[in-house]
């Protein structure tokens, strides 16, 4: 008997033809047709976002909106708090929160934002993770929620100093939003769900638009002389730089929290002696690892010499040593570093500042030192004008 | 004689010496390049092996060596700005100069004219 190999063709989201009319190079990434790069190339692309803005098609990313079935949306929060170590409850109405979904061992599930939109939660989830994340909500918290998919909605995310200079035009109320502000306002006649975020380190916006409607946004916003579209190449190097984690390379089912220095979304309410304390999958080891820390952990890296030292290469404390004591998850050159950068987990005893470790490339022992996050420091806008 | 591989290296031979690089188009489907690690001049180079390793800000890959023979001398330019590959991949963007062993290897490898055919 023979199989018939199941094909299944790449999923294209609503910028598709905006990509190919700029002449991207398209490649598959969780399950999508996307842009890795412009002719323009990475390191162009990866320099322009930081001194004046990019425009991302992140539309792959999952949009999973939870309404309480009882009208009052602290039940919604209080479901989902069921699901993340993270106090959702205190999420104003027009503010959002990074979470993590967390597993029994306390491991993370998946990164996602969570936005409070009044009537009900909006949650950014990864493309990857997506399907699982909804079939996790709608088996936990699908009694007293609501939750509705959103796949006829876009995303695009416009990053950089000059970002909001651009969409000001479109949308003037922007200039008031501060880091981590939701808002719904209508842009071009469409409905939009506009966050003052992003994932490079810059200030900028995400916005949620209908799919039918963000061609013409995408083509508005880049009249302007200063937005240039960015390809996954780039929102690859910013992130890194930016000391920001890619879920399925430096987090998984297996990390947890602590591991990746990521303690600072655990807000207090939730950790021991908290009001909401625990009550999330895992607290036992993450509300431990909390006081005593984790045997490992997620560290910046700075190579030594100029090759780049790659995700999945192996870490060990000197040149000859058999022995490992950790490993990279991601890295690359960061453009705005002018330098090889990584970041990966390593023995607790050797996470210290400047402590000297080697990575192992092609066969060959390169030293590296351990260095503070983010490699670029953050420019959010975290005041209002 | 400018010779080229399937693996879009091209080789330009003079006597027994073939200054080694790689291709426009390769340079193109690599990206812009931040790293190049060159063999050792004196070292042995078997025709199919990896020689050398550039590695744009995505991914690495290796330059395989078109002939088997001796590298003669290495193109640090390229060491010190690998962007010099990208500007000019056919002419101060050479990798490395190899004498040959056995120049009849030229013969198993493409012309110019094949070679843009095998990339249109």
């Amino acid at each position: 008997m023979s199989e018939t190999p199941q094909v299944t063709r790449p999923l294209r989201t609503p910028l598709h033809g905006f990509h190919v009319e700029r002449g991207a190079r398209l490649v598959t990434f969780a399950g999508y047709e996307m842009p890795v790069q412009y002719p323009t190339g990475i390191l162009t692309e990866h320099l322009h976002t930081r001194v004046a803005a990019g425009l991302f098609d992140v539309s792959h990313m999952g949009q999973i909106a939870m309404y309480p079935l009882s009208g009052r949306l602290e039940d919604a929060a209080r479901a989902l708090e069921t699901l993340v170590p993270v106090d959702v409850i205190g999420i104003s109405e027009g503010r959002q929160r990074y979470a993590l979904f967390t597993n029994a061992i306390g491991g993370i599930l998946d990164d996602l934002i969570v936005a409070n939109h009044g009537d009900h939660l909006l949650l950014i989830v990864n493309a990857a993770c997506k399907a699982a994340d909804l079939a996790h909500l709608l088996r936990h918290v699908g009694e007293t929620c609501k939750i509705d998919p959103l796949p006829d909605r876009a995303l695009i995310a416009l990053q950089g100093p000059l970002a909001e200079a651009a969409l000001v035009r479109l949308a003037p109320p922007i200039r008031t939003m501060r880091f981590m502000d939701v808002r719904t306002l209508q842009i071009l006649g469409a409905t939009c769900e506009v966050s003052r975020s992003g994932y490079t380190g810059e200030d900028g916006f995400e916005i949620s638009i209908a799919a039918d409607r963000v061609d013409a946004l995408a083509h508005a916003l880049c009249e302007d002389n200063s937005m240039m579209p960015i390809g996954l190449g780039a929102r690859d190097s910013l992130r890194l730089e930016a000391g920001l984690c890619l879920y399925g390379s430096d987090l998984g089912p297996e990390t947890t929290p602590v591991m990746a220095s990521l303690e600072w979304a655990i807000q207090n309410v939730r950790r021991a002696g908290g009001s909401r304390a625990g009550g999330f999958p895992g607290a036992e080891v993450i509300l431990r690892q909390l006081v005593d820390g984790a045997p490992r952990r997620r560290v910046g890296l700075k190579v030594e010499d100029r090759v780049p030292v790659r995700g999945s290469a192996k870490l060990y404390p000197d040149e000859i040593s058999e022995s490992s004591i950790g490993i990279v998850t991601s890295g690359g050159f960061g453009p705005t570093v002018q330098a090889p950068i990584a970041m990966g987990y390593i023995d607790k005893a050797l996470v210290t500042t400047g402590t000297r470790i080697f990575g192992e490339v092609r066969g060959k022992r390169v030293a590296l030192r351990v260095c503070d996050l983010p490699f670029v420091p953050h420019r959010y806008k975290r005041n209002r004008n | 004689m400018l010779k080229f591989t399937d693996d879009h290296e091209w080789l330009r031979v003079e006597e027994d010496i073939a200054t080694v690089g790689i291709t426009d188009y390769a340079q193109k489907q690599l990206g812009d390049l931040v790293f190049v690690e060159l063999p050792a001049p004196g070292a042995k180079a078997e025709k199919g092996t990896a020689a050398a390793v550039v590695e744009s800000v995505k991914a690495a890959s290796d330059v395989y060596a078109p002939v088997s023979g001796e590298v003669t001398e290495i193109n640090q330019a390229i060491v010190d700005e690998p962007a010099l590959v990208n500007r000019d991949p056919m002419g101060k963007g050479w990798f490395f100069k190899i004498k040959m062993f056995d120049p009849s290897q030229l013969d198993g490898l493409l012309d110019e004219k094949a070679y843009q055919a095998m990339i249109a």
